[in-house]
């Protein structure tokens, strides 16, 4: 059981978590992830780990199903059943250079993790956050304090500049030599986003989020297309050069099971208030 | 032996083989010779004493034939149902040259079940020796080297990755053949023995290597998990699974009760399984639980399926249908999978292992209808261990290369089952996890440290 330390809300539907796990907590580095499982019943699911502090880590989730509203529903004192991890590859820490970290929406989760690492290695940090809306924008204060300039967009212009960060991004790229970028958010946003340093072959990275059962390699369920090659995204990655990444299957896989989300989230909220409709109480 | 009636127990994950009655077992036993020089022995990897056990049992003796074989084998229930007991022990009984082997593994498992519950410890571990090592991968390589080490009286460490111990007994093997209660069971006694038990620790990560090196001794059993796909088009389409993914999803995660539990798992309607092995049988057999029409496509004949004999008999009897002689070449459909194109194959030269060489027809393409395709052709060893082990000797199989104790080329570090050989056996991993908690045992004694 892993006790779960502090709980707050950061948006809409966007939770933070701080779970006492030292076995994770103390090997961490930026760009791993972990994977939780509630309860007994309960799916694993993976999670960015996006920030440390001594034996706790914390993640940051958005309630889309019923895992991540099971989640959001824990409080300080709550246990969670399972936590295993740090998994993955920790992100490729250039040094000296101007690197440039993008985030969209719950991706912004990952960033100050990595923007603090970058610049510990002697990295000039531009950021980027954006969101759909200004009540949708997380960590505005720790990027800014993390990176050496911060830009920030919404899609509705209700704070910062209106527009994608994929503006912003075309922009900077054309103004100064930039030596890596990483691009962290909803895979359409990857997609996008990559797109607009690939006709100058600017190193870019991005964090997969297929769908996972163990984590660990065993199962071949994250399997993404990289290069034309199958690569395992919990072992393997989940950072991968954009460039070679096959968005548009990663997108395909990420929607296998869709109608069970809905039958699982359904049944969540069922199981919960007892209501018939499904429909998410409070 | 009793087994459920097939057309009754594919739509549930009870037990299909129910096991002897006290009657039959009696009289099975009995018909052992009680050989000078039991032959069966020597093809027991853990090396029970299977006259000893055979005698307690025909003289109505249950509880002893359990202690007797507890000594050799903690994991006695789940040997007793997964053994390939025709290429083990009971291939070496000497009976079996005349009439019917003795059916070693039935009475195994009977002793073990029977007793269950009479908790006979199996001894006194060995006063406390002060050594610590350290144990990778919970599987039955792991948890016997585990309890052979605790015995031994030394503290041991049981790090294992995912949230329930048992390796491929917990996430591969059906219900159907292997209780989990059962093997609950025998994890517990061996945690009995005062194994400390560390789940979702990723040695390698939650354990940096250089901490695992602070133990005066690791084995290393992390199994060959990682699942091979066979590298033709479509394999990314939706609906295609390892089998290792598939089964895990519902032996581990227990798919088959979802909603209540929170893990999915595709039914399929259409299921075409790959492999002849024990895992594709199982794959095909679970498929089949869960409602769908199960086609398996094996590359070589009938006769050549590397699966135990009985789960051939066991999938044939419940309604898989058999295409042998037949390998995939593309799998249809986009974005979800419609049908597996393959090719017929004829037997050919003898190859190296002795069978008949598969070569594909030419122009002999057709093509299977189905919704879902499960993967079943092969796991090699779990590299990520075995890469972060500096300058660790390993084979063209990424398996660690270890001695015939389980030394690998490192000093102080061990290693056994499918991590050194590859996937095998159950049997053959706990013989490998014995020998190595012999050897570590010696090793740390003999090096004057003790
Ligand atoms: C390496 C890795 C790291 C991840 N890190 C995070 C993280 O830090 N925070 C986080 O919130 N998620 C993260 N994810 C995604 C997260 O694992 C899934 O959101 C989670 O499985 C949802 O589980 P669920 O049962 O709540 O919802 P499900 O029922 O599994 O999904 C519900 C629906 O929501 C969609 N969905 C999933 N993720 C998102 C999202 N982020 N935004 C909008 N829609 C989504 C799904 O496609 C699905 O249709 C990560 C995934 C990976 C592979
Ligand atoms: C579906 C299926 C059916 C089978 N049927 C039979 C059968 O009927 N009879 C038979 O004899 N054999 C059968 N086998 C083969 C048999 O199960 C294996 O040979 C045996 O389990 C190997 O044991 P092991 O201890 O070496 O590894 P495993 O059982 O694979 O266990 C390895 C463990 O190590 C853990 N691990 C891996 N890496 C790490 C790490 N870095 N840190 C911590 N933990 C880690 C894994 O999570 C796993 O739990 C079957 C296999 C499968 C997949
Ligand atoms: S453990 Fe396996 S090989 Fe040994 S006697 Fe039992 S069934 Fe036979
Ligand atoms: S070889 Fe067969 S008959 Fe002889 S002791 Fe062993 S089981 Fe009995
Ligand atoms: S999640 Fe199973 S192999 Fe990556």
């Amino acid at each position: 059981m892993y006790r779960v330390v502090k709980a707050e809300p950061l948006a809409d539907r966007v939770h933070a978590l701080v779970v006492e796990a030292p076995h994770v907590a103390r090997h961490a580095r930026a760009g791993q992830f972990l994977i939780v499982r509630v309860d007994p019943e309960g799916e694993r699911i993976p999670l960015t780990i996006s920030a440390v502090d001594g034996d706790r880590v914390r993640v940051i989730f958005m309630a889309v199903g019923a895992t991540t509203h099971r989640l959001a529903e824990l409080g300080p004192g709550d246990a969670i059943l399972d936590v295993a991890g740090p998994l993955g590859r920790p992100s490729e820490i250039p040094e000296n250079q101007t690197c440039v970290i993008v985030g969209g929406g719950v991706g912004i989760a990952s960033c100050p993790i990595i923007a603090r690492t970058l610049k510990a290695a002697g990295n000039r940090v531009i950021g980027i956050i954006g969101a759909r809306n200004a009540d949708l924008l997380i960590l505005e204060d720790e990027m800014r304090e993390a990176c050496d300039d911060l830009y920030v967009t919404t899609d509705d212009g209700s704070k910062g500049r209106h527009g994608f960060a994929a503006d912003v991004l075309k922009e900077l790229i054309e103004q100064e030599v930039i030596g890596c970028v990483w691009i962290i958010g909803p895979a359409i946003m990857m997609k996008v986003t990559s797109g607009v340093t690939r006709p100058r072959g600017i190193r870019t990275l991005v964090s997969l989020n297929p769908i996972m059962v163990d984590g660990t390699g065993m199962c071949g369920s994250c399997r993404v297309v990289v290069n034309g090659e199958t690569r395992f995204a919990c072992v393997d990655g989940p950072e991968f050069d954009a460039h070679a990444v096959d968005f548009d299957r990663l997108m395909q896989r990420q929607r296998i099971y869709l109608d069970e989300e809905r039958e699982a989230l359904e049944h969540h909220h069922a199981s919960r208030c007892g209501c018939e409709t499904g429909a998410p109480h409070g | 032996m009793v087994e459920r009636a097939a057309e009754v127990r594919v739509h549930d994950f009870g037990e299909v083989d129910l096991g002897l009655g006290p009657d039959e077992a009696v009289a099975e036993a009995a018909r052992c010779l009680q050989c000078k020089k039991p032959a069966c022995i020597g093809g027991c990897p853990v090396g029970i004493d299977i006259p000893g056990f055979l005698a307690a049992i025909a003289e109505g003796r249950f509880v002893d034939a359990r202690a007797r074989i507890l000594e050799a084998n903690l994991l006695p229930a789940v040997c007793g149902r997964v053994c390939p007991q025709e290429s083990q022990c009971e291939g070496a009984c000497i009976l079996g040259k005349k009439e019917c082997a003795i059916n070693i593994g039935a009475l195994e498992r009977f002793a073990a079940d029977v007793g269950e519950g009479e908790e006979s410890a199996p001894t006194e571990p060995a006063p406390p020796s002060g050594k610590r090592v350290a144990v990778v991968g919970s599987g039955p390589a792991g948890l016997t080297a585990a309890a052979e080490l605790a015995r031994r009286g030394h503290g041991v460490t049981l790090y294992e990755s995912l949230h329930e111990p048992g390796g491929v007994l917990v996430y591969g093997i059906p219900e159907f053949r292997l209780p989990k209660a059962i093997v609950r069971a025998e994890i517990g006694r061996v945690l009995a023995l005062g194994v400390e038990l560390r789940t979702n620790m990723l040695v390698g990560a939650s354990v940096p290597v250089k901490e695992l090196l602070d133990f005066d001794a690791v084995f290393v059993a992390t199994g060959a998990g990682l699942p091979s796909f066979m590298g033709i088009p479509g394999e990314e389409t939706n609906g295609v699974y390892s089998a290792n993914e598939f089964l895990t999803r519902v032996n581990l995660m227990r798919a088959d009760r979802f909603p209540a539990t929170g893990t999915p798992v595709k039914r399929g309607s259409r299921v075409v399984v790959t492999g002849g092995g024990n895992v594709a049988m199982d794959a095909a057999r679970v498929a089949l639980r869960l409602g769908a029409r199960v086609t398996l496509v094996y590359r070589r004949r009938e006769e050549d399926f590397p699966a135990r004999r009985d789960e051939v008999r066991h999938a044939k009897e419940e309604g898989v249908e058999f295409v042998t002689c037949a390998a995939p070449v593309r799998i249809h459909g986009e974005p979800a999978v419609t049908g597996v194109e393959c090719v017929a194959m004829a037997m050919c030269d003898l190859d190296e292992s002795g069978r008949p060489e598969p070569r594909e027809v030419e122009g002999s393409t057709f093509v299977i209808d189905a919704d879902t395709v499960i993967q079943a052709i092969g796991t090699s060893p779990n590299p990520l261990l075995v890469r972060l082990l500096p300058g660790a000797a390993t084979g063209r199989k990424g398996n660690l290369v270890v001695d015939e104790d389980g030394r690998t080329s490192l000093p102080r570090v061990y290693a056994g089952g499918d991590i050194a050989t590859g996937a095998a056996t159950v049997i053959l991993a706990m013989g490998a996890g014995k020998r190595a908690a012999a050897a570590i045992d010696a090793d740390l004694r003999g090096a004057g440290r003790l």
